[in-house]
């Protein structure tokens, strides 16, 4: 009897979502538009203050914090603005954006990685050679 | 025989009424083609990031970039992106007038954000740092200018559906074309925290 349940609801969530094409789309209210505004300007006031105002001393803790403080708010806008949940179409959305996340990383950590080791092994360049380059 | 006929030629008409979709597929659609606009801004970071050291003896971002208008051109995205939303809350209310209020605040910030954008590319250009100048330079201008471009689609594409909404009202043709747009216009806003925080906040930074 339980197991029959699940399947039951979820043959109705479409035809749910149909009557009410507003519903399922997600919308935010007044409230979650606020919140995801107020957060953001906080969040983007932080790195603009570290680097404009220099109050780190150490530029790798300042560069790490302004690139955490951006993931932050990437996350905020897309929950806030952009209204993602795990339910909003039968979850396909957030796996597309699981997905697209992770080709993002491989081709960011892939690229910075691979570029930087062909960078330090290449060829130490003289000064002739340099003159000489197209 | 003629009775057979006459059944077969009635089957399409099952299929027809099927055919009816659920009209939110074009959401998921419209989010598809945006992660996969995200991956051409990802391969763009990405060479930024390989040769955004590479000044060619050339100026460095420190040289260059102005935070000050960058912070200001940060704050018109954000605030272009909260009107968007007042302008969607406005449309649940079925409230034409003021959608079209909210739009057209929208589009004001936009358009001051391109405006901005704009004077500094000009200004770059004049004091000799355009695109030709070194490898930094070149993936700054396709990166930034990449971003500018879909903004300005983006402006374009605003205020087509504002003169649709004047003509035709709140129809849902117009609600689901301004749903596609407002995750188009949040998407932008979030492709811009990472244009600000990488390449103008980093790069200043050194």
């Amino acid at each position: 009897m339980s197991s029959q349940h699940p399947g039951h609801e979820s043959a109705f969530e479409p035809h749910h979502a149909h009557s009410h094409p507003g519903d399922a789309a997600g919308h935010g209210s007044f409230k979650s538009y606020m919140t995801g505004f107020i957060l953001s300007v906080i969040l983007t006031a932080i790195p603009f203050w570290l680097v404009m105002g220099g109050v780190l001393d150490s530029k790798l803790l300042t560069a790490v914090l302004v690139m955490g403080i951006g993931v932050v708010q990437i996350v905020v806008h897309v929950i806030y603005f952009l209204h993602m949940n795990a339910r909003s179409e039968g979850g396909w959305t957030l796996m597309a954006l699981i997905f697209t996340i992770i080709i993002v990383g491989i081709a960011l950590a892939g690229s910075l990685w691979v570029m930087h080791h062909l960078n330090t092994n290449m060829m130490p360049m003289t000064h002739e050679m340099m003159k000489n380059m197209p | 025989m003629s009775q057979t006929q006459v059944q077969e030629t009635e089957k399409p008409q099952f299929y027809l009424t099927e055919e009816h979709h659920p009209e939110h597929s074009t959401m998921l659609g419209f989010w598809l083609y945006l992660m996969s606009d995200c991956l051409i801004f990802a391969v763009l970071f990405a060479t930024h990031g390989v040769v955004g050291r590479n000044y060619a003896a050339g100026p460095s971002p420190a040289d260059l970039f102005d935070l000050g208008l960058v912070a200001f051109n940060t704050a018109m995205l954000l605030l272009s992106s909260i009107t968007y939303g007042f302008a969607m809350l406005q449309m649940e209310r079925n409230a034409k007038m003021e959608t079209l209020f909210w739009l057209g605040v929208t589009g004001v910030f936009g358009a001051i954000f391109l405006a901005v954008e704009l004077y500094e590319f000009y200004h770059l250009l004049h004091e000799g740092a355009g695109p030709t100048r070194s490898a930094f330079l070149s993936s700054f201008f396709t990166l930034v200018g990449t971003h500018g471009l879909h903004v300005t689609f983006g402006i374009i594409w605003l205020i087509t559906l504002m003169v649709q909404v004047k003509k035709h009202g709140l129809n849902p043709e117009n609600r689901r074309r301004l749903m596609c747009l407002s995750m188009f216009w949040h998407f932008l806003d979030v492709i811009w925290i990472g244009v600000f925080s990488f390449v103008y906040l980093l790069g200043v930074l050194g």
